[in-house]
């Protein structure tokens, strides 16, 4: 039986979903970076005892709890679509997703009531020392909190330690750790603090620049400065590092996203890393999907295959490689992985019919089978193939992958370069006297922002059709319900956010008006 | 017992004059607070977001067999 999937209802409910995690990540990044510059900013009055410092970290606490305040919440929605909107996937990811969303649920909770209410209304009440820890206790905090959803990501982009149960159509966790170390996770954990610090550095580097501009505070803009060049500059080095490693892990376990994101149609050697490229259409076809290839392009000869491979001769699988295999490289084609797939899903369609004829022996089994490493390994692993009706749909959108990615990464080198020149003009005492150097750090206070973001399109477009990687394709996810309704709820969204995003800005720019207190 | 008591006075007069001394910001953004929370949880959660599964079947068995049935389902991808 061959279904009819409602596309608009898919294209919607991916839409939605989409515009909400983009939302809600407009808040995270600040509040992850912000409080651990808060925390450095105390740490250095609580052993200076010099009240300038005081004055500086409780200005920027007004800023961060004006951001914490307004993001609240924000991630709930996504709980919420899971129900409503991904019920299959939802039901199918089981406790793999709910474990670790109940410990960040727990500990947000527990940090929140606590530690932060000791940051806001502490001050003067508790200890130097105790208010102190409260601080760094919530940056510690917020950064775990993070830690168990971008777990519950990296799952959904490898999908480890885990086995499917028939019974009950879900996953179930054998490894919690497996799951905890997951590569991607921990490149991705590392990738996204980091690029949280520097987000949050960019904030305080910008705003401190406004009111030396303006010739308003201008020690505590200095000091503001410094803490933040200091640590945005580690924090960049930190995700270009972070995010080196993260590709290389992609290109292990994400091929096609990877040679996606490099627009890499065909596989070769002595491959040289794009800086910067403009795609346009190619004359090569992968089934009926037409290929991209460069009209201009600035590369680094050789680094890409160095990167991947340690070897300038190494050869790097394009996507031709990884849709139609190839066996000298050891790389199976989709058509293998559809077959081995289809062989996955008769083994579910046996087990159902032997459930409905109540045959135990038969049912025994095939619950063996299930159980069974090879049979996992060499077939459920390709189980979301057998829902792939061409080898050419595993491809994600190349302008989209290579685009984000590449844009990403040179607004990465540009922070390098932006928090030096601070530090630099900084110390020669001359960043007053560069007016546009300031205007310049003045308005690139949303680029840290736009870099955040494309990492997420290009981490969640780049892997389309998966909703989990090899397991399950995005239209078995989404739920049967009424287009309308995502229709609805997609503006009600649109409004609310735009709502909240205005408030938070306009209460965000009369505190930075009104500046610190004296 | 009574240390315990002025343990729980204590950190409920925090909380009580921590808010009543809220800065203009805080008074704001907790309005915004409350509204957000009451527009997520009393009218989208209620009135948009029903658990599609808990809502259609009343069992564990039965939305295990639902999405079973999903997942042997015969669909194509279009993405």
């Amino acid at each position: 039986m061959i279904e009819n999937i409602d596309l608009t209802l898919v294209n919607w409910s991916r839409a939605q979903f989409a515009m909400t995690a983009i939302y809600h990540w407009l808040f995270v990044p600040l509040t992850l970076g912000l409080s651990f510059i808060l925390a450095i900013m105390e740490t250095i009055y609580v052993r200076t005892g010099n009240e300038e410092w005081k004055r500086i970290t409780r200005f920027w606490m007004s800023l961060f709890g004006i951001n914490f305040a307004i993001g609240i919440a924000t991630g709930i929605i996504l709980e919420f679509e899971f129900g409503t909107n991904w019920s299959n996937y939802s039901w199918f990811v089981g406790d793999i997703f709910g474990a670790p969303l109940a410990v960040e649920g727990i500990l947000a909770f527990f940090l929140e009531s606590t530690f932060v209410a000791v940051m806001f209304f502490g001050w003067n009440k508790v200890s130097k020392k105790f208010h102190l820890v409260s601080t760094w206790l919530v940056a510690i905090g917020a950064n775990l909190s993070a830690l168990w959803i971008l777990v519950a990501n990296a799952w959904m982009q490898n999908p480890v330690g885990m086995t499917f149960n028939p019974e009950t159509a879900r996953n179930e966790m054998v490894n919690f750790w497996a799951v905890l170390f997951n590569p991607v996770a921990v490149d991705k954990f590392l990738h996204t603090i980091s690029s949280g610090f520097l987000l949050a550095s960019m904030f305080v580097l910008s705003i401190s620049s406004w009111y030396l501009i303006k010739k308003r505070e201008e020690l505590f803009a200095r000091k503001s400065i410094l803490i933040a060049g200091v640590f945005g500059l580690l924090a960049s080095f930190m995700v270009a590092y972070t995010g080196d490693q993260s590709a290389r892990t992609i290109s292990k376990v994400q091929p096609v996203k990877f040679a996606s994101m490099e627009a890499l149609a065909e596989g070769k050697s002595n491959a040289g890393l794009v800086l910067v490229g403009l795609l346009k259409d190619s004359d090569k076809k992968i089934g009926d999907r037409i290929m991209k290839e460069f009209s201009f392009r600035i590369e680094i000869p050789y680094l890409l295959s160095v990167m991947t491979g340690g070897d300038k001769d190494a050869y790097v699988k394009g996507i031709e490689d990884n849709v139609t295999g190839n066996d000298k490289r050891g790389v199976m084609s989709v058509s293998e992985k559809i077959r081995r797939g289809k062989s996955a899903k008769k083994v579910l369609v046996d087990y159902k019919m032997a459930r409905i004829t109540n045959k135990t022996e038969q049912l025994e089994h095939i619950k063996a089978i299930l159980n069974d490493k090879n049979f996992n390994r060499d077939y459920f692993r390709y189980f979301g193939y057998a829902s792939v009706d061409k080898p050419e749909n595993v491809i994600p959108d190349i302008s989209v992958s290579f685009y984000s990615f590449h844009l990403m990464v040179i607004l990465g080198f540009l922070f390098i370069f932006m928090f030096a020149g601070a530090l630099f003009f900084l110390f020669r005492g001359t960043i007053s006297d560069n007016k546009w150097f300031l205007w310049t750090l003045l308005f690139s206070i949303p680029l840290p922002l736009i870099a955040s973001e494309l990492g997420w399109i290009l981490t969640e477009m780049g892997r389309q059709p998966w909703i989990i990687q090899d397991l399950m394709t995005v239209s078995k996810g989404v739920s049967q319900i009424n287009s309308g309704s995502v229709i609805t709820t997609f503006i009600l969204f649109v409004i609310l956010f735009t709502v909240l995003l205005i408030s938070e800005v306009s209460i965000m720019v009369k505190q930075i008006k009104t500046g610190p207190r004296h | 017992m009574e240390h315990r008591f002025s343990l729980v006075r204590r950190i409920t007069g925090f909380y009580i004059e921590g808010f009543r001394n809220l800065p203009d910001w805080g008074g704001k953004v907790w309005i915004i607070i409350i509204i957000k929370v009451f527009i997520l949880f009393f009218i989208l959660k209620l009135f948009f977001f029903p658990d599609f599964l808990k809502s259609k079947y009343n069992s564990d068995k039965q939305r295990s067999e639902y999405v079973f049935d999903q997942l042997i389902n015969s669909t194509a991808t279009h993405d």
